[in-house]
């Protein structure tokens, strides 16, 4: 019979039940057991309970995926080539966004500019119809959204009050960003229509604001002080220009400076 | 399709299937299956090599996390449905028995537990998706195997009772 070592620990029945125990080991933890009924009952219980776990949901694996968790439905054939795209230039490249913004900001700015507002179209199309969890922290969170942005994205960001004109603000998220984090802000009207602000680093001369429609919307774009903005929502143009003028005249108001203080 | 499509693909059933255990509920559990994809697939360009399938459990993990935590902003009563509960003796109780054993986990645990016994992570692997060491990820396992036999043992023990 092969001498017990005097301390099998719990960790090692663990390790046992799990087959995560060196080959070498097994032989002493079966005489073990042999030895102490108690011991191997708690083995046979936690396999036991590891069998119901199975039982009971093992065959969620077997179901057919649903039709909106199928890579069809997540990547639109055109956010396909923009990926596409993006990987060449990132390979090219050899590395990035630091690499990216090395280049000189000034030549790539329609390319960031388009990516940027795809981007942001893609986070308001996934986002905007989210009932249960549109946003990551809630408006009534305000300060906490924004002192969290802002460390992230290295900037200060500033979030636009539009209650002014009949917005409320439904919270935040954090986005990857094509080349940088990003931030995301939803806004709500009473009649349940929904604006989307995203905000994200770019080094790129200050710009005025363009619109552009697509897909059944509209969004104006804009690069303020080492941030570029995207403001999306109805195709009314004329409705869509009140709020990107709103934000913009909160955001242009004091003069942005590179975050630091929140580090 | 890349190869890193394809490994989220197949991954999609497993990540049903943890998601499910995790949160014992259908649509939540989609929800966050969901949300991972969509998150997976914008960062493919931060995703460099390594166990394409750990990396889902993580963002998953995560994701459920930070839902509990604006749950827990917000308090919302979720109660497993008692309405059939009565014949204890149906093939079915056993599964209910495992689902309340469960749900009285704490999140940490019930994650660590369903990606060793149902996923089939192993200890190394846990220990990555949650970010803490080995150590950790054995004690949150045996947290979790005590608390599941007290309840199943506390079980059979109000049932003898009853009888």
């Amino acid at each position: 019979m092969i001498e017990p070592r005097a301390h099998v620990t719990e960790d090692e029945l663990h390790a046992y039940v799990d087959g995560e125990l060196a080959a070498d080991r097994q032989p002493a933890i079966e005489a073990w057991l042999d030895a102490h009924p108690d011991d191997a009952a708690q083995v046979a219980a936690w396999r036991a309970h590891a069998a119901a776990v199975r039982a009971r949901y093992g065959a969620v694996a077997d179901e057919s995926v649903p039709d909106r968790l199928t890579l069809k439905k997540l990547m639109p054939q055109r956010w396909l080539r923009v990926a596409a795209a993006a990987a060449v230039v990132f390979a090219f490249i050899g590395g990035g966004a630091g690499g990216w913004f090395a280049r000189g900001a000034s030549e790539t700015m329609p390319t960031a500019r388009a990516r940027v507002t795809q981007d942001a179209l893609e986070a308001h199309t996934i986002y905007v119809v989210e009932v249960r969890h549109p946003v990551e922290v809630a408006g009534s969170d305000r300060d906490h959204l924004v002192s969290w942005l802002s460390k992230r994205l290295g900037h200060t960001v500033r979030l636009p009050d539009l209650s002014g004109i009949g917005l409320k603000l439904v919270g935040g998220r954090l986005l990857p960003g094509p080349d940088t984090p990003a931030a995301f802000f939803m806004y709500e009207g009473a009649s349940g229509e929904r604006f989307t602000l995203y905000v994200a680093p770019l080094k790129a001369a200050q710009t005025s604001l363009r619109y552009a429609a697509r897909d059944k919307l509209g969004s104006f774009f804009w690069v303020d002080q080492g941030l570029s903005y995207v403001v999306i929502g109805t195709p009314d143009r004329g409705r869509l220009q009140d709020v990107a003028e709103a934000i913009y005249a909160q955001i242009d108001g004091e003069p942005l400076r590179k975050h630091a203080a929140l580090d | 399709m890349s190869g890193f499509r394809k490994g989220i693909e197949e991954t999609i059933p497993a990540l049903r299937r943890y998601a499910r255990a995790l949160t014992h509920d259908r649509e939540t559990a989609d929800d966050l299956v969901q949300d991972t994809l969509v998150r997976a697939l914008r960062s493919e360009h931060l995703f460099h090599g390594g166990e394409l399938r750990s990396w889902l459990y993580t963002i998953l993990t995560n994701l459920n996390r930070n839902r509990l935590r604006s749950l827990a902003r917000r308090p919302t009563l979720t109660l497993l449905k008692e309405d059939d509960a009565a014949d204890a003796s149906s093939p079915e109780s056993g599964a209910r028995d495992i689902e309340r054993a469960l749900a009285g986990l704490t999140e940490e645990q019930r994650s660590v537990l369903l990606l060793i016994v149902l996923e089939g992570l192993s200890y190394r692997e846990v220990a990555d998706v949650h970010g803490v060491p080995i150590g950790t990820v054995m004690s949150r396992l045996a947290r979790a195997r005590a608390h599941i036999k007290a309840h199943l043992d506390g079980t059979r023990v109000a049932l003898r009772r009853v009888k």
